[in-house]
């Protein structure tokens, strides 16, 4: 069976949670020349809202592009952890924010408590960045792409002057996956 | 002709797609009102129009940008509209009116679950007999239904060029799954590019409405020099309105058969392991990619499934449907909508087969499990 893995990044809209999809997608597709899809649910709301981006990434084909077998679920509201787990497959990654989606669900995964949200407001400055900090624990604790892939798929699709904060956020999240795993 | 880009691996929408291949075959005007799940595309254009000469006019609603495509169209700009299904409906009367007028133009419709304002950010497939009947009365119409950002990109191309050819609006369907999926895509460096044939006579003696042997009449642009009447009425070859029951007649022969004598350079399906099926599945857009998942699954455990994909959704692929219809023990037809097209692959059956309709429209896509045991049930 050739490789392929599922990931779900949940929370609410305005999180940026397609543009880490985005970027996980275009970190395995362009610069560790994988296949890979990314696609996206969300409300008729323009903010708030259960959202969510999913990403597939195989060495095959995709036909369906919905994740039907996650291999990892990353919840930052407790409403995407209730509603979006059902798909998370035995032994599956659970990333759920420590402060915003602490009560987890019975399931037979390995999860992992982060405050994603919280780290990114207290520790790199800027909450709006926790999407980032997620990315770099998901990389690592994933391992699905390379770490320079999505270091080069961040700097290339993050606004132009806030690519030192973006760093600042995925090293932050890379150091925090490297302390889980270890 | 070509256009050309530097080859390079992106990852990128299907609305996007759709906006890079209306640039690669040489839109030059966009009239829209943004609606979800289609806004991305008239987000592209309204920037990379501009740039390029091109024009780009957010109207008052959709029943005024339907009609600045028409008008960029006649004064010689290859034009294209975006929408969804509530906007669709509005378009209508005057999609009609480019039937009946042979202006070229592409109408895209991401269709999301309907009817009414439906489901904004849901995928359907329900608008497809109405891409067909949409507007009223018997009319040429040409409708494509691709099924990945790579084909959305290569039909936007192909809605362009056979509208031109034919002088027919031409509607893409993609639907919510497909207009925002992204995927890898390498953008073509070049692409084949076809222009409306112009008129050779001078303005004196422009016929603009003429009965030619192809039926398609050459096409002048106003601000050329060529002045001549547009009517949404009944016209002679001159385009002034008539009542006379014999120049009727040859207008409406004529616009049924310049598709109808067309037909199997419109046509155009994707068959997938359909030489020695015993079971086929029909299926387009993102139902298309279930199907083919689901047909490959079965083929795994031994199971004869095939999957025949119209490429062309109207014309109707009937001729390809009915020639496996002889062969195999059933027709499965999945679809987004309650079954519109399941009806159609019946018809073009012509009870050589059963046809097994399997409608989904709660929102959700139909996914590959399901197509599979609609399979193996068929194969007992």
């Amino acid at each position: 069976m050739s490789f392929r893995y599922e990931m779900r990044l949940s929370g609410e809209g305005g999180q940026g949670l397609v543009l880490a999809g985005k970027i996980l997608a275009e970190a395995a597709a362009i610069y560790d020349d994988r296949n890979a899809t990314q696609s996206q649910s969300y409300g008729p709301e323009a903010r708030g809202g259960a959202s969510k981006s999913e990403v597939i990434i195989s060495d095959g084909e995709i036909d369906f592009p919905k994740a039907e077998n996650l291999d990892l679920l990353l919840a930052l509201t407790q409403e995407a952890l209730d509603k979006y787990n059902s798909d998370l497959k035995v032994g599956g990654l659970l990333l759920a924010d420590a402060e915003n989606a602490a009560r987890i669900p019975e399931g037979d995964w390995r999860v992992y408590k982060i405050p994603f949200i919280g780290t990114a407001r207290d520790k790199v400055g800027r909450a709006i960045v926790a999407n980032i900090v997620a990315l770099g624990v998901i990389v690592k604790l994933s391992g699905a792409v390379s770490e320079k892939a999505a270091e080069e798929a961040i700097l290339a699709r993050v606004p132009r002057g806030t690519e030192e904060l973006n760093m600042e956020a995925y090293r932050t999240g890379l150091a925090i996956g490297e302390e889980m795993a270890g | 002709m070509s256009t050309s880009t530097k080859p390079k691996v992106r990852v990128m929408s299907g609305n996007e797609a759709c906006a890079e291949g209306a640039l690669a075959a040489g839109i030059r005007f966009f009239g829209g009102y943004p609606i979800t799940p289609s806004s991305e595309i008239a987000e592209v254009l309204c920037y990379r129009l501009p740039a390029i000469g091109g024009r780009f006019i957010q109207m008052e609603d959709e029943i005024g940008a339907m009609g600045s495509i028409i008008g960029a169209s006649l004064a010689g700009a290859k034009s294209m509209t975006a929408t969804s299904g509530p906007g669709f409906s509005l378009k209508q009367e005057n999609i009609g009116y480019a039937c009946m007028t042979e202006v070229p133009c592409v109408i895209v419709n991401v269709m999301r679950g309907g009817p009414s304002t439906g489901l904004p950010t849901m995928a359907a497939q329900g608008d497809v007999m109405q891409a067909k009947w949409g507007t009223h009365g018997d009319h040429p119409i040409i409708t494509l239904t691709p099924n990945s950002v790579p084909e959305t990109y290569e039909l936007t191309v192909r809605a362009f060029n056979l509208s031109e050819k034919y002088r027919v609006p031409v509607i893409l369907l993609l639907d919510e799954i497909l207009g925002h999926t992204e995927e890898k895509f390498v953008i073509p460096e070049s692409v084949e590019i076809v222009d409306r044939i112009k008129p050779s006579d001078p303005p004196e003696t422009y016929l603009p409405y003429k009965h030619t042997e192809s039926g398609v009449p050459p096409m002048a642009s106003f601000g050329e020099g060529y002045r001549y009447h547009v009517t949404g009425l009944a016209h002679d070859e001159t385009g002034f309105p008539t009542n006379n029951p014999a120049e009727i007649g040859k207008l409406a022969e004529r616009l049924r058969r310049k598709l109808d004598d067309a037909r199997d350079d419109i046509v155009d399906v994707q068959r997938v392991e359909c030489d020695d099926a015993e079971v086929l599945v029909f299926a387009y857009g993102c139902t298309a990619r279930s199907a083919n998942q689901a047909v490959l699954e079965a083929r795994s455990r031994g199971l004869k499934a095939g999957l025949l994909r119209p490429r062309t959704m109207w014309p109707f692929p009937d001729r390809e449907i009915h020639a496996l219809a002889q062969q195999v023990k059933q027709i499965i037809v999945p679809e987004l909508a309650d079954g519109q097209i399941a009806h159609e692959v019946e018809w073009a059956a012509k009870g050589a087969c059963p046809v097994k309709g399997f409608g989904r429209i709660d929102g959700q896509p139909i996914r590959p499990v399901q197509i599979l045991e609609l399979i193996e049930e068929a194969s007992r």
